[in-house]
């Protein structure tokens, strides 16, 4: 039986490792590359950097951070963040990663997931989607960490991503992103029935239950960051619960 | 062949445009790190250096077509490949590496494979469940019954990325199967030529026992 996902997410800047609070006052956590191996030991089915570099001539440091991680650690890669070309996910691929993560770029011009998918197959094209509830019921897909609007419902968006060729969804509530008040289910519920494509589910994770409302909701995949980063748990937390729930889970390898 | 009497071996990794190949590469290299064999590996699409290879690697993402069509490009590439693997080299192919060992490929398109597995490569029937198949899932086989499964128990888990997946009346090559809706081939093996579905460089320690056991591998 296909196991859950239970992903760590590394928010990455100039090479580092950072995470804040609803994507301000960043705290450094450390070097991405031994994180990841710890991540790697601990029990994670996959990993997820983020990419948050601001300056453009710091843009090739992701680049490093991925070769050095898929040096150390055989295990699933997913990378965002400025990605806006074909050629930029090649390079990532080329260093190591397994799947590109796309959020501003698809809104910007959507017909880069479908050259995209054409060019490197869906199965290492993600589409990263940030939503907001708005006050009659439906989300709304933000960009820039969450401060700019697009008016684009965020339901449809993601069945048009598949459409085009996404082969994953990367659903983020920006309502929720470092509340620790759990994911949005309600979204996480309508999106489930709207795409047939895997969904990992982000934003909000505070307690154990939230890993398992998550999955029953609808998400294959269930990222977080804060609460790993920080020890509130281990990822081994995370699968016992999941499996007191029912869920399948991929148990900890045995150290080595 | 001279295969690992007391000189490096060749260990050929298939360069033709597909992704995944820095991975697959660095997963051989701490599997041949680990048994202290003396091997070099090589990522390459140039005919000659394939014609010195003694055991060839083909990674694959993508679509099945654009594959074949990567394959085909490079003048002299799959000649070359095909030559060594005529001759004994033992193959490896990943994902749509392994895929393209079957006779035909249904995405998009009918595209040939290379013929050495009987059966095509055709969508998933995933009733009600999400498509890729995307993650870890458990294999299943009979303890013994290859030794690329040597070091493995049934129940390990190899990650999975993939939407369509080998349909075949041929028993006889399949050496492991998940279940994903349906019974999945997981792992083939025919002769010299073997491969698995699901991306052994990024299946953690079961990928590196069986990358370990294709370096060690003496097809009978």
């Amino acid at each position: 039986m296909l196991k859950l996902r239970v992903i760590p997410c590394l928010d990455v800047k100039d090479g580092r490792v950072v995470k804040g609070v609803n994507f301000v006052s960043l705290r450094d956590a450390g070097d991405p590359v031994e994180q990841a191996a710890v991540y790697d030991a601990a029990g994670a089915d996959e990993l997820t950097f983020l990419d948050i570099t601001a300056s453009h001539e710091n843009r090739d440091t992701i680049i490093d951070v991925v070769s050095r991680t898929a040096a150390r650690v055989f295990l699933p890669l997913t990378v965002g963040g400025g990605i806006r070309t074909t050629e930029d996910i090649r390079r990532l691929l080329l260093a190591g990663a397994d799947k590109c993560s796309i959020n501003s770029a698809a809104i910007a011009r959507p017909n880069f997931i479908n050259e995209a998918a054409r060019k490197f197959g869906s199965q290492c094209i993600v589409v990263a989607v940030d939503a907001r509830a708005t006050s009659n019921g439906t989300w709304e897909i933000f960009t820039h960490g969450g401060r700019n609007p697009t008016g684009i419902d965020a339901i449809a968006w993601c069945a048009e991503m598949q459409a085009r060729g996404a082969g994953e969804i990367l659903l983020t509530s920006m309502d929720r992103d470092g509340t620790g008040t759990g994911f949005d289910l309600a979204l996480l519920r309508k999106v489930a029935k709207a795409i047939t494509i895997p969904i990992v589910a982000s934003g909000g994770v505070g307690t154990l239950d939230h890993f398992t409302e998550g999955a029953q909701a609808g998400a294959t995949g269930l990222l977080a960051a804060s609460v790993f980063h920080f020890g509130q748990f281990t990822i081994a937390d995370v699968k016992s619960s999941l499996t007191a729930a029912g869920l399948p889970v991929r148990p900890i390898p045995a150290p080595r | 062949m001279n295969i690992g009497k007391g000189r490096t071996e060749n260990i050929v990794v298939i360069d033709y445009g597909s992704g995944n190949l820095a991975s697959a590469a660095r997963g051989l290299e701490l599997a041949a790190s680990r048994l202290a064999l003396d091997v070099t590996i090589i990522i390459t699409d140039n005919p000659e250096t394939i014609a010195t290879a003694d055991r060839i690697v083909l990674p694959g993402q993508g679509a099945f077509a654009d594959c074949a069509r990567g394959l085909a490009a490079k003048p002299g590439l799959a000649a070359a490949m095909h030559r060594r693997i005529d001759a004994g080299a033992p193959f490896l192919g990943i994902c749509v590496g392994m895929q393209l060992m079957a006779q035909r490929g249904l995405e998009h398109e009918i595209t040939q494979g290379f013929g050495w597995i009987e059966g095509d490569i055709a969508p998933i029937a995933a009733q009600g469940l999400r498509l890729p198949h995307m993650g870890w899932n458990e294999l299943s086989f009979t303890p013994g019954a290859h030794p690329l499964l040597d070091g493995l128990v049934p129940g390990d888990h190899a990650y999975f990325v993939h939407s369509y997946a080998l349909e075949t009346t041929d028993r006889t090559p399949i050496i492991a199967t998940t279940d994903y809706g349906q019974h999945i081939v997981a792992m083939v093996a025919s002769g010299n030529r073997a491969g698995t579905q699901f991306h052994v460089e990024k299946s953690q320690e079961v990928g590196l026992t069986i990358l370990a056991n294709f370096l060690r591998w003496t097809p009978q």
